[in-house]
């Protein structure tokens, strides 16, 4: 997808250039998109030092636990269909806590630990759960609480107040998660397991632990 | 309104700052500066490993400005757009949001570059970029590892809190700098 996408903008832009008679500053623009590319990753340098310097405190200092132990009550009202004990929660509350801090890095690990363990719940491996499409849910419209890069690459381009976007980004994202997850309830709600699954998971009722066990790649 | 937005972005950097070290220090015995350098390190990598991802989309988004066919794109939404009171700069965003995030990224780099990062049209793309991720990167990256090939309704969600996101985002710093 991302490919075509690529492929499309520079295709489009040497036929539109050709039509429009542009060829010159479309060279120019290359070379200068390939120098802003470079310029911006410089920028961002400072602050994710800064910034990932600040949050190891907070992972050493066990923060990061104790906020998904906060969120346990909400995770555990999200997955109805997870057990209390399975180690799928106690995942999904870590990926959610790295998300919040802006840990990409250390939430996608979390996120795929927990979806391996949701993985040993589902009958029928080539089919997701509603808790797995739950969490991604969760995962795509990602609530961060200090969009770190976005500050950083305003800083870089002079702005009179970098982190003045926090607050719109936060509402933003707020309204963001909430449809998802209503959506998410919706759909779980009106759509049925696809009419193979009941057969699937009879027949694989007998197999599912090693079916389960042997699927997980990383 | 504003000024609780605007107190709330000014408040939470210094709250952070000063909170976890705190923390760490006093009820936790860590050893903050040590702590904080050791981390800071892979801050670098981090920042480097992005400037190929950057480059190549700031490449292809640069041309795709100075050919014209940008313009050409927004020409035919903006009738839309203006009716809607929404700059109609910011829908490449909205659909390059989902797909890619480091095409993304660097469209709203280019937006914040031309237009300023104060502007109007800056702080929605700040918004907008800041507000969500990137739903198919997280949908193949999650059900790939597990090899879940039905998704079910998974995409649908996921894009559908993106388009919520995107107006939400507009809106708001509509009316919060408007």
């Amino acid at each position: 997808m991302v490919n075509w996408i690529w492929l499309f903008f520079i295709v489009a832009s040497v036929v539109v250039a050709a039509v429009n008679g542009k060829m010159d500053a479309v060279t120019q623009a290359a070379f200068e998109g390939a120098k802003s590319g470079v310029t911006v990753s410089f920028g961002l340098i400072s602050i994710m030092v800064f910034w990932l310097g600040m949050m190891r405190i907070a992972e050493d200092a066990g923060l990061l636990q104790k906020l998904a132990r906060m969120l346990g009550p909400i995770v555990r009202m999200l997955f109805p269909d997870v057990p209390r004990n399975h180690p799928a929660i106690g995942y999904i509350m870590s990926n959610l806590s790295a998300n919040l801090f802006g840990l990409g890095n250390a939430a996608t690990p979390m996120g795929i630990k927990a979806m391996q363990e949701l993985q040993k719940l589902n009958p029928d491996a080539s089919t997701a759960t509603p808790a797995m499409c739950t969490l991604l849910a969760l995962n795509t419209s990602s609530i961060t609480i200090i969009p770190t890069t976005l500050i950083a690459i305003r800083m870089n381009y002079g702005s009179a107040n970098p982190a003045e976007i926090i607050g719109t980004t936060l509402a933003a994202t707020f309204v963001a998660t909430s449809a998802a997850i209503l959506a998410d309830r919706w759909y779980r709600r009106k759509s049925p397991p696809p009419p193979i699954v009941p057969k699937q998971a009879a027949q694989n009722k007998k197999v599912k632990p090693s079916n389960a066990g042997g699927e997980p790649v990383v | 309104m504003y000024n609780f937005f605007t107190n709330m972005s000014a408040w939470m950097i210094p709250a952070i700052i000063v909170f976890i070290p705190l923390y760490a220090a006093f009820r936790r015995k860590v050893p903050v500066y040590e702590t904080f350098v050791e981390g800071a390190k892979d801050g670098f990598g981090t920042a480097i490993n992005i400037i190929p991802h950057l480059v190549g989309m700031m490449v292809a988004i640069s041309m795709f400005r100075a050919s014209g066919a940008l313009e050409l794109m927004l020409s035919a939404v903006r009738p839309l757009f203006d009716w809607m009171g929404i700059p109609s700069e910011v829908l490449p965003l909205g659909i390059l949001r989902p797909l890619t995030g480091a095409g993304s990224l660097a469209f709203t780099t280019d937006l914040i570059q031309n237009f300023g990062p104060d502007s109007m049209i800056g702080r929605i793309a700040s918004t907008i970029q800041g507000s969500t991720d990137t739903t198919l990167y997280v949908l193949t990256v999650y059900f790939g590892a597990i090899g879940i090939r039905r998704t079910r309704y998974a995409l649908k969600v996921g894009l559908f809190s993106d388009i919520v996101g995107f107006f939400a985002a507009i809106f708001i710093c509509l009316y919060i700098f408007g």
